[in-house]
């Protein structure tokens, strides 16, 4: 698992542009699939068949991270931005960032702002001098994130960027390859442009028309410092999504999830999400509809260049996640 | 080109009620298209036959509605009061002319002179709440009976040409657009291409959504207006794009990321050409690509715009250099890209 997350992690894949890390994640499955394509909108989908082609199930994890796009250079060479995705200013700034062409540059915040930073107000400094130089390495609609920056920390807890969701990405992988025959036709999908609204599982839903679906994503912890209150916490096992902005999950699916925890000795915890939305809703809602329900990953300081998670986690949901698409969704 | 986009601009078409619009372009383009539909909630979609036939042919979108105000209330004394029509503000709506419903009827927008006005009234907008419309009557039952209660108004019809090749109307987003699908729908094609004259655009690209599903493409070109920022008071960073610069192709916007392969076969196209363009600095706004590129099994997209100042006002203004730029443009990628 660590390995998978710190190569997908490594991957350039701003939303919009997915397809280093879709062409990574293609490569990697063929050899566990019946089948493997790229969708118009740039979707990966990974089809294995099941024992039963009488129902399908489809699982999305989002391949896209948020980051940032060039809208002007200035006279200076300073590179103006605006946000793909939702950023923060205050986690963003002061962080080195990395061009689709490999030129790096650094987050910075205007000067003579002091307080209430807004996006706008982030600038980033390639270290050119004129404009003419910038822009020799960098154009207009030009995308950046940060660099890569996986850090172990104490026990089976890491940090990084993107863990939003390359970590449910890993989750998915590592599950393809390990579900050796699924219980239905199911359908391991690598989703683009989640994060500036849910944009690419839409028409993936379409095309496959599920009955089930599973999404995988982050979700926050109620045990950060200053944190709302929250009963998920890093370390207390998968996290099995009651509600978020998008969706309230099917009934259905959160109980098939509840019992097969228990069947199985999975740790899980059950959460509800109060700002964020996810791929479940676009599955749940698309064509007619599916039983949609998603496996979270408790997650610190989400859309920050430390996202922080403990691995012991991840492997529950990768345990669900692998379970419910081999015995089946009961 | 010209002529036609100053008789659609012309037209009385705010979203929900194209009508008209959608008549006149039946009437230009119907000799020229091999297949021709009013789908259920009134896209117009014409099949062009090309030279060669192809599998899955190219959309080309165009919005016929324009942003407008409804009616939603007549007072005792005769005015009405009204609603917003898409993206219009007080700050366009203060002292204008309006054309409203069925009967035509001309309205202006009344504003308090200034003399009458307080204090602190001075130098501001009021919100669109208070203002109302005057059509000349004094009681409710008079003004009854020239207008209803849900009648839609836009700005009075007003197309100029004027200083260096430039044009000012109302309606030029979209109406632009339109008369650039017309143009290629006049002329030969290579390949077999579909046309979408869409409605209810300002109101959330909703007659998209119906088109795109219905034909399920996998590549869709919007053609748009869009807002040029080279004014005062706005910073160059912050300009989106200028008037007079040539087509402007856009990677992000409010409402989409464009599909990035497609967008480099559109700038390689337009540098071999000599096709002058701009790549769209601001990510604000959005257009119907939105809807193309998410329903049914989605589709890539591209947008060429026409940069436009004072957009959505009854006095926006382009350059008509602009416009044949765009119809350049288009004319190169449906000729020329069968695959992306």
């Amino acid at each position: 698992m660590y390995e998978t997350i710190k190569r997908y992690t490594s991957a350039f894949s701003v939303s919009g542009r997915e397809k280093y890390l879709a062409n990574l994640i293609c490569e990697e499955l063929k050899p566990y699939t019946d089948s493997i394509k790229v969708d118009a909108m740039g979707n990966v989908i990974a089809f294995k068949k099941g024992k039963s082609s009488a129902k399908k199930l489809m699982i999305a994890s989002h391949m896209d991270e948020i980051g940032f796009i060039v809208t002007a250079i200035d006279d200076n060479g300073y590179v103006r931005v605006s946000n793909v995705g939702g950023i923060n200013p205050i986690y963003s700034s002061y962080q080195t960032v990395k061009f689709e062409n490999g030129t790096k540059g650094v987050t910075v915040i205007d000067t003579s702002v002091k307080k209430d930073y807004k996006v706008k107000d982030l600038v980033i400094d390639i270290g050119a001098s004129s404009k003419k130089e910038a822009m020799k390495k960098v154009a207009v609609g030009d995308l950046c994130a940060p660099v890569a920056n996986l850090t172990r920390l104490m026990g089976k807890r890491i940090a990084a960027k993107a863990l939003d969701d390359r970590l449910g990405c890993a989750i998915a992988s590592v599950s393809c390859k390990n579900a050796k025959t699924p219980a239905y036709d199911t359908y391991y999908v690598f989703t683009v442009q989640e994060e500036v609204g849910l944009r690419g599982s839409l028409p993936a839903a379409f095309g496959i028309m599920p009955d089930y679906s599973i999404a995988i994503d982050v979700t926050a912890t109620g045990d950060t410092v200053g944190a709302k209150a929250m009963e998920v916490k890093l370390g207390n096992g998968a996290a099995i999504k009651l509600m978020d902005s998008s969706v309230i999950c099917s009934q259905f699916m959160v109980d098939s999830m509840v019992n097969c925890a228990k069947r199985n000795g999975i740790k899980y915890q059950l959460e509800i999400l109060e700002g964020g939305g996810t791929d479940t809703r676009s599955m749940q809602v698309t064509g007619s509809g599916s039983h949609a329900g998603c496996i979270s990953i408790p997650t610190r300081y989400i859309h920050s260049p430390v996202e922080t998670i403990d691995l012991k986690d991840a492997e529950a949901c990768e345990k669900l996640l692998t379970t419910l698409v081999t015995e089946g969704i009961e | 080109m010209l002529k036609l986009t100053e008789k659609l601009c012309n037209l009385f078409g705010p979203s929900s009620y194209e009508d008209l619009v959608r008549e006149a372009i039946i009437e230009e383009i119907s000799p020229y298209c091999e297949k021709l539909y009013t789908d259920k909630v009134g896209n117009l979609i014409a099949f062009k036959k090309g030279k060669k036939s192809v599998e899955k042919p190219m959309v080309f979108s165009a919005h016929m509605d324009e942003v407008g105000v409804m009616i939603q209330y007549i007072s005792d004394d005769g005015y009405l009061y009204f609603d917003t029509i898409g993206g219009v503000n007080n700050s366009v709506l203060g002292a204008r002319r309006l054309i409203i419903g069925d009967n035509k009827i001309l309205g202006v927008i009344a504003s308090k002179a200034v003399h009458m006005q307080k204090r602190e009234e001075r130098g501001k907008c009021i919100p669109v709440e208070e203002m109302y419309i005057d059509i000349g009557c004094t009681t409710k039952e008079d003004a009854e009976k020239y207008v209803s209660v849900g009648d839609l108004a836009t700005f009075v019809p007003n197309f100029e040409e004027f200083g260096d090749g430039f044009v000012k109307s109302k309606a030029i987003d979209d109406r632009f657009g339109c008369a650039v699908l017309c143009q290629m729908i006049k002329e030969d094609r290579e390949l077999d291409t579909v046309f979408v004259f869409t409605v209810c655009e300002e109101t959330g690209c909703r007659g998209a959504l119906s088109a795109a599903f219905a034909l399920n493409a996998d590549k869709a070109v919007i053609i748009e207006s869009t807002t040029a920022g080279d004014m005062p008071g706005i910073s160059e960073a912050r300009r989106a794009c200028c008037v007079g610069k040539g087509a402007v192709l856009s990677v992000m916007d409010g409402g989409t990321i464009y599909d990035r392969d497609f967008f480099e076969k559109a700038v390689s196209i337009a540098e071999e050409n000599d096709v002058k363009y701009q790549v769209k600095t601001t990510v604000c706004g959005g257009n119907e690509a939105r809807s193309y590129q998410t329903t049914g099994n989605g589709c890539k997209v591209l947008a060429i715009s026409a940069p436009v100042r004072y957009i959505h006002s009854a006095s926006c203004v382009a350059k008509t250099s602009d416009f044949d730029e765009v119809l350049s443009l288009a004319r190169l990628i449906a000729d020329n890209i069968k695959e992306i």
